[in-house]
């Protein structure tokens, strides 16, 4: 393994190596930096060009300017943006800060949804849900991201903020949305004719009443759970996970959820008190998170029974899932604060930004001020990589449910749910570990366009910006990091495969 | 799922009195296979003599996602064709010179009209049925200027990209060893940065060099007509990875194969090995991954003119003009809508066929009749036997 590690690591850096000399000289070729000059009709041209050509060391052969590129690279200085004479190490600082940010989340919602959608579309293979999600994901898959970008901002944060100005329930739009809503869940839960009726009317009338409640009484203004909100909620996902998880008739588990769920709502009220006291950080946020699991981990095994890890499992799922709730509702009751502060100006939904210039705030709101400006271009790199994972797991799902295995399983007697949690699904999300670290250098490309369009100040637009204006090393910076990225990708995805996949053998 | 509830008349098609159809006769009996079950009409159908080509064709036929697509990109492709002319042909749009402005009518609003059964005031097409921009430019002429520069750049990209793809992953399939070493590290040397930045790079080469050379005014200005045919030509030097891989894959299996030894002992050179034996049964792998990649290169395209590394002016590409026009689109929506409309419908539809591509040559795929069709069937097959037991009464 170790030699495996080595040998690739040192091709890796071979190969990025050669990368830089190619890049250098194809950016050699691709930029002027006297462009601007040469067309310029002021009388100190000559001595400018000149000055220019003296400053860039552009009178020397490109390649004697890479090897004092790589002299400084080498050393950890990246260079300088020779236009604005700013060091290329500071402005990428905050860009990498920023892209993380975007392609992080977008990474996250996109593998969750697509992962989902996509394996209840293998389970319901061939039927008109089947078709309509491939038909859909067709359609994101061909959307270009900077046109739905401009659609985004044009009707969703426009849209919205006119409608917190001043709301007046369309209910035609809340009517469409509410069959879809109960179509999908239909086709997703499938069944019998009668059954699939009922699924559909129990979705349709669920989605018009959550969003009427929502739209038309004012809740947006002044949005939070409350403790009902979280004991509904609460309940739910622990019936859900124990259904998926050890299923309905494993009382001891559904037990220890629904337990953990009452702890969660109690635990709801008391830290309320908490959170007006202590001034928050992600620190003691993550601190909290790791309590919750630890409660939820202890109930599961105060029950016990023969099958003590299942309810473990359950309940510390849960858990998570309760301080998730909290945190959400926290976050959610800043929101007049946020909504009337004056550097907002009444239109929360951000379009330009990563976040609003000059905002004061504790904790809560500025989360929520990353939370206004990173929706859009999340939605929109969302939109785009969603279609390729949904396809993706459909097929490695697809693939599994046809393997030998399966049927034993089935023909055994064990019921669908064990077939398809446990048989099939661990064995079809194996293939992700090579997919999902070769997809975040895609994003990453994806991210050049959304930042350009969203006025992110992140990587990609330090690329772009940089590019067009001829400034070689933070171009050059963009490269090497996003190479080293892509390298270490590879290897983490081949690594991951090997670890995860007993059948394959690494070899150095 | 057997043979025994076959109608006859199936079972009569392959007996010698029956004269088969000529051409497209079979492809007429296997939309007709809903009358028997699953797999087993298949096997029947084997028994026929389709050559691989007829099968796949068959199978591509029916695919109804796959003729959509077809069908519309046919029809954008002449649209914008017959529209705007090829080259020194004229077209029979009226506005032949896109680039050139007027005066905007009505705003610029477009002029054409929905028909009556869909609440308009009658189908009209008009002057201007895309609308105008702020200088009076016909938007539809840009449009279909737009489309035909994009199909253009799609296909010689993808033939690029075929070729390179399909020459390195076959030598390094083939030869193994040193050859598959140094090909495959340069493989990973194009696929280490994302396509869009690789794209750009090379987007601005492709634009800057005319000029940075110092080239006559008639050199610059004959590399800025073909600027279209470079881009691409450049971006398909870096889309054909992913099918060398592929194609290697496909190689490193076939030339264990017994009919590759045959054809070596036979005294076959590699050359006559590789493009006579190997590459006709990777076919499929490379007509269907060429097709996705063009789709991609669609995209990929739209978005390079939208950074500005792409097509420029005087060309006209798709993506430029929504970068053009996009802040407009709260004073003239329709000079956003109708360049991302064709976007949309170009990559959907190549998207399709290669989808109904890899359907057609996947020997593993299994046509489900819908529930549908099996009663159809099934009814036809009762009525059959029913038909059947009366005359057998009569008798």
């Amino acid at each position: 393994m170790v030699r495996f590690l080595a040998r690739r690591l040192g091709l890796g850096i071979g190969i990025l190596a050669v990368l830089s000399i190619l890049m250098y000289a194809m950016l050699d070729l691709a930029m002027d930096p006297l462009d601007d000059l040469r067309t310029s009709t002021a009388p100190n041209k000559e001595a400018a060009i000149a000055g220019r050509i003296q400053a860039l060391h552009l009178d020397q052969p490109w390649f004697s300017r890479y090897l004092l590129w790589l002299r400084h690279f080498v050393t950890g200085d990246l260079g300088t943006a020779w236009r604005t004479q700013e060091s290329v190490n500071r402005l990428l600082g905050g860009a990498i800060v920023t892209t993380v940010q975007l392609v992080l989340a977008a990474t996250l919602i996109a593998i969750a949804l697509g992962v989902l959608v996509g394996i209840v579309s293998a389970l319901r293979q061939y039927t008109t849900f089947d078709y309509a999600i491939t038909f859909v994901s067709f359609v994101l898959y061909s959307l270009p991201v900077f046109w739905v970008a401009v659609l985004l901002k044009q009707f969703l944060a426009i849209g919205v903020n006119d409608f917190l100005n001043n709301p007046t329930v369309n209910w035609f739009w809340i009517s469409v949305f509410s069959v879809v809503a109960g179509l999908f869940w239909a086709g997703a839960l499938g069944g019998e004719f009668r059954r699939s009726l009922v699924i559909f009317g129990i979705a349709t009338a669920v989605t018009f009443a959550t969003s009427a409640f929502i739209l038309g009484s004012g809740w947006l203004m002044h949005p939070s759970l409350g403790v009902v909100g979280v004991g509904v909620i609460g309940a739910a996902i622990a019936v859900a996970v124990t259904a998926v998880f050890a299923g309905m008739s494993n009382k001891l588990a559904l037990y220890s959820a629904l337990t953990t769920a009452a702890v969660g709502i109690g635990s709801y009220i008391g830290i309320q008190w908490l959170f007006y006291y202590v001034p928050m950080n992600w620190a003691w946020l993550f601190g909290l998170l790791l309590v919750a699991i630890a409660i939820g981990l202890l109930i599961g095994w105060l029950f016990g029974g023969p099958d003590r890890a299942v309810s473990m499992r359950g309940a510390a799922i849960t858990a998570a899932l309760m301080a998730g709730l909290t945190f959400v509702d926290r976050v959610m009751q800043g929101w007049p604060q946020y909504f009337n502060n004056p550097d907002i100006k009444g239109r929360p939904i951000a379009t330009i930004g990563a976040e609003t210039p000059g905002f004061q705030g504790d904790f809560w709101l500025q989360q929520l001020d990353r939370f206004t400006h990173l929706l859009l271009p999340t939605i929109a790199l969302v939109l785009i990589s969603f279609a390729s994972y949904t396809r993706y797991q459909r097929g490695s799902m697809l693939e599994v449910l046809g393997q030998d295995y399966i049927r034993t399983a089935r023909a055994k007697g064990l019921s669908e749910r064990v077939v398809v949690v446990r048989h099939a699904l661990r064995n079809a999300l194996l293939p992700l570990a090579s997919v999902v670290p070769v997809d975040i250098i895609t994003l990453i490309g994806g991210a050049v366009i959304t930042e350009t369009i969203f006025g992110w100040s992140g990587m990609g637009r330090l690329f772009v910006v940089s590019l067009r204006q001829s400034e070689v090393d933070p171009v050059m910076a963009y490269v090497m990091i996003t190479g080293a990225l892509a390298i270490i990708a590879n290897l983490v995805a081949d690594y991951l495969y090997a670890l995860l996949d007993p059948r394959i053998q690494v070899t150095g | 799922m057997s043979d025994d509830n076959l109608p006859d008349d199936k079972l009569d098609n392959l007996s010698p009195q029956v004269p088969l159809p000529p051409m497209g006769g079979p492809v007429d009996d296997i939309v007709d296979d809903s009358v028997g079950r699953g797999e087993g009409v298949g096997q029947a159908k084997e028994v026929q003599g389709l050559t691989q080509g007829q099968i796949v064709m068959a199978r591509f036929f029916r695919h109804r996602g796959a003729m959509a697509g077809l069908v519309i990109l046919v029809l954008i492709a002449v649209l914008a064709l017959t529209s705007m002319g090829i080259g020194p042909i004229r077209g029979w749009w009226k506005y032949q010179d896109y680039l050139a402005s007027g005066t905007p009518v009505n705003g610029g609003a477009p002029t054409m009209t929905l028909p009556q059964w869909l609440g308009g005031p009658g189908f009209a097409i008009g002057d201007h049925p895309f609308g105008q921009d702020s200088l009076g430019s016909d938007n539809f002429a840009l449009v279909m200027k737009g489309v035909q520069t994009s199909l253009f750049v799609m296909v010689i990209l993808g033939l690029v990209a075929l070729v390179v793809g399909v020459l390195v992953g076959a030598l390094s399939g083939y030869y193994r060893g040193w050859v598959d070493q140094s090909l495959m590290r340069l493989t990973d040397l194009v696929i280490t940065l994302p396509v869009i930045v690789l794209g750009a790079v090379l987007g601005r080469l492709v634009n800057t060099l005319p000029v940075k050379m110092g080239a006559s005014q008639d050199q610059v200005d004959a590399l800025t007509n073909n600027m279209p045919a470079l881009l691409a030509i450049a971006l398909g030097l870096i889309l054909w990875p992913s099918l060398a891989r592929l194609v290697r894959g496909e190689f490193l299996s076939l030339r264990e194969r017994e009919f590759v030894d045959s054809a070596r002992v036979a005294g076959a050179s590699d050359w006559r090995i590789i493009t006579k034996h190997m590459l006709p049964n990777s076919i499929g792998v490379i007509i269907v991954n060429t097709t996705l990649l063009m789709s991609a290169a669609v995209v990929l395209e739209t978005a390079l003119s939208y950074l500005g590394f792409g097509i420029n002016r005087p060309n006209i590409s798709l993506g430029f003009l929504i970068n053009t026009y996009q802040g407009a689109f709260a004073t003239r929506p329709w000079l956003f809508w109708w360049p991302g409309l064709f976007i949309i419908l170009i990559a959907l539809s190549v998207n399709f066929i290669g989808d109904g591509l890899r359907d057609a040559f996947d020997p593993r795929t299994k046509r489900i009749p819908s529930n549908r069709e099996m009663n159809k069937a099934l009814a036809k097959v009762e009525a059959a036997a029913r038909a059947g037991n009366e005359k057998g009464g009569d008798a």
